[in-house]
């Protein structure tokens, strides 16, 4: 039961009311298990929404049907209100959607602009342009103020878990990304790294783009999300402006599917 | 927001206003920042300071290496004064050359994380392929014997690159039955040429590349061409990058670099263009083999540091999975990585056949390999992967080529040659799971 407004025909494309991604009726059979069923959810751009669940309520399923790893059974992906086929992550690459997985995204061994830039290296003459590539490279950082690196020719193996976050999110939105997908960006982080990298989601979003964050911290979940969605046992069971909810009644959603509507008045609101 | 492990340069750095980009602050960013790199700093001290805290994590570059090798030379010279004659450096330098390019063969794959132990055998079917097409009976022009050579070697990479990337075997195993299986194909073929066990390189351009030399006024021009190049792509790339708004090396720095590589070059050319013929045929000058390893050296580097295929392999090496993500093709990269293994070791296996005047069935590719793999793991490559460039097999080649010569020279058999080159391998590896271990507690 998908709270938002189904606002009848698409609207134009970029338009107010209509969000960047949508998903609707999103099935996901791994043969018999059934993964997902009938999700529907909204990305605004520039808001970020938690995606909360517990272990096996088919997060990760759902955010590899948007990055491309895995095609959903059935159901519609629209995005900017045109009907979206995402078949590859190269096609999720070109939409604009950029996933920012925790450990798997860097190499240790090169240097910030390298890893910025792999797979997508500026050439000049079929030659790498590394001053053309960290020109911009430190241009994005500076623009989203990652200013916490002494240097970008650093090996990324040398950088602290949150520097590594942002630098995955840096070459993400250098891309032109427009949807950023994290999974448990602060799981492995101490509390300073962590601020960091909320502080990075929050400026993401300021600048327009849309965020999915994934994360077990409903603390974390509280001081960054715009809006809530929960998946339970594969299925959507609500999604809402933050505000709507508080950490007792999202752990209820989480553990039991449902919650019980008379907390909402005088439990302790949560920091949104 | 703060972070602990940022030591951020002092206030007083002399550092353009330039180099600082204008940092957006916005509210809670509170460590004023730098993006000026420590390792690329303006000023001497910095760049100083930069380097020494570089080799406490594990990033201590070929200095070191330079070091043991001076040593070394001085252990030797003192115990023997014929080392460091014109006759004896140049022995040296064709006894490295075929440690050097099998070295160099060995990064390809060492880069990748992956081992190649066929490279010695694959040398031998190189020199012996290129020996027989340019004798007789099939007496090919030189260049078309080596190009068949190098071609023959190179598809042998090629099938161990296969199968390690489409059966998903490890490279060690599949490169050991390439040890076994072309060390058979060697004896086949020279035993199935019927000149005993030996087929003589017949012709003299290739007997030229270990045994001819460049005239004397031709060494000087070939060292300073190499020295003045050297120096200026690396003066016009630190104004590029200066006139760009980026940091570069101190030009003290880069003005040592290239003195040091102007007074090494003057020394090695000053030794060998002294006379060292035996009678009356004077004998001086370069050997062109040394053109020949810069060249393959040069080219490679080149490659590895410019290329995006170059990038890739590092990027392979370090972490498969986040390449792959990127959209890297890691079949396509690794299989011209393995390919590019055979084909140095082809060139490597003609060298050999060129110093030897002959190849025959008794060549030791076991050794060779082994020598192969010490050599880049002592110059400073990564047997774990994504370390490692061409410059660090020229140096672990020369490394051993020294200790090979220098205790023959001051009369230790083999029995101590290898027991000394076993020591400087563990010292080298115990260095390299040292540094490793450093790089990832720096942070």
């Amino acid at each position: 039961m998908a709270i938002t407004a189904e606002s009848g025909a698409p609207a134009s494309p970029g338009s107010d009311d209509q969000p960047l991604l949508r998903l609707r009726g999103i099935t996901k059979n791994f043969g018999a298990v059934q993964a997902l069923t009938g999700v529907d959810l909204d990305l605004p751009a520039g808001q970020v929404t938690a995606l909360v669940g517990d272990n096996g309520a088919g997060k990760s399923t759902l955010i590899k049907c948007i990055a491309g790893i895995w095609q959903p059974t059935t159901g519609d992906i629209s995005w900017n209100g045109r009907p979206a086929a995402i078949r590859t992550p190269r096609d999720a690459d070109a939409l604009g959607i950029a996933t920012v997985y925790q450990d798997l995204a860097l190499c240790d061994n090169l240097d910030i602009v390298q890893n910025m830039f792999l797979g997508h290296e500026e050439l000049s003459h079929r030659l790498l342009d590394e001053t053309t590539m960290e020109l911009d490279a430190k241009q994005t950082l500076a623009d989203l103020s990652v200013t916490t690196v002494q240097s970008i020719r650093q090996p990324v193996g040398s950088l602290s878990g949150g520097q590594r976050q942002s630098v995955a999110v840096a070459r993400a939105v250098m891309r032109d990304a427009k949807l950023v997908i994290m999974d448990e960006p602060t799981a492995a982080l101490g509390v300073s790294q962590t601020a960091q990298v909320l502080d990075l989601i929050k400026r993401l979003s300021a600048r327009g783009i849309a965020v999915l964050v994934i994360s077990h911290n409903l603390t974390d979940v509280f001081a960054v999300a715009d809006r809530l969605a929960v998946l339970y046992l594969g299925r959507l069971v609500e999604s809402g402006p933050i505000a709507d909810y508080d950490t007792q009644s999202a752990v209820e959603l989480i553990t039991t599917g449902k919650h019980t509507p008379n907390d909402k008045g005088p439990a302790p609101g949560p920091e949104a | 927001m703060t972070t602990p492990t940022t030591s951020t340069p002092s206030a007083s750095d002399p550092t353009p206003a330039g180099d600082r980009t204008p940092v957006a602050v916005e509210g809670t960013v509170t460590i004023a920042v730098a993006t000026q790199a420590p390792d690329l700093s303006n000023s001497f001290g910095e760049y100083l300071r930069a380097w020494a805290k570089r080799i406490r994590t594990g990033e201590s570059g070929v200095l070191p290496v330079i070091a043991g090798l001076i040593i070394l030379v001085i252990i030797f010279q003192a115990k023997n004064s014929h080392f460091l004659t014109a006759l004896n450096l140049t022995n040296l330098l064709v006894q490295g050359s075929v440690f050097i390019l099998l070295g160099m063969a060995e990064v390809w794959v060492l880069i990748l994380g992956e081992i190649d132990l066929s490279v010695g055998y694959v040398a031998g079917i190189g020199g012996v392929v290129t020996a027989i097409l340019a004798s007789s009976p099939d007496n090919w022009p030189w260049w078309a014997a080596v190009l068949a050579g190098v071609a023959v070697t190179s598809l042998f990479g090629m099938l161990w690159g296969t199968l390690v990337i489409r059966l998903r075997l490890p490279s060690f195993v599949v490169t050991l039955a390439g040890l076994l299986g072309c060390e058979g194909i060697l004896l086949y073929l020279v035993n199935s040429h019927g000149t005993g066990g030996t087929i003589r390189l017949s012709s003299n351009v290739l007997l030229d590349i270990t045994n001819g030399n460049l005239s004397p006024a031709a060494s000087w021009i070939v060292a300073v061409a190499a020295v003045v190049l050297f120096g200026a792509t690396t003066v016009l790339r630190d104004r590029h990058r200066r006139r760009s708004g980026l940091v570069a090396p101190p030009v003290a720095v880069t003005s040592l670099k290239v003195g040091g590589m102007a007074v090494a070059s003057a020394a090695l050319v000053l030794i060998c263009n002294q006379n060292r013929g035996v009678g009356f045929i004077a004998v001086q000058g370069v050997p062109y083999v040394v053109l020949v390893v810069l060249a393959v050296l040069v080219g490679y580097t080149f490659i590895l540091g410019r290329m995006r295929f170059g990038r890739y392999l590092y990027a392979i090496g370090g972490n498969a999975e986040a390449a792959r993500r990127s959209g890297v093709s890691l079949g396509w990269n690794r299989l011209w990585a393995f390919t590019l293994t055979g084909f140095t070791a082809g060139i490597a296996g003609i060298v050999y056949a060129s110093r030897l005047g002959s190849i025959s069935n008794n060549i030791d590719g076991g050794t060779l390999v082994l020598y192969a793999v010490a050599a880049a793991v002592i110059g400073g490559a990564s047997l774990f992967g994504g370390r490692g460039k061409m410059i660090h097999a020229l140096l672990g080649g020369l490394v051993i080529a020294t200790i090979y010569n220098g205790m023959g020279l001051i009369g230790l058999a083999a029995d101590y040659q290898f027991m000394v080159t076993a020591v400087v391998l563990l010292a080298a590896v115990t260095i390299d799971s040292l540094a490793r271990r450093g790089r990832t507690t720096a942070s």
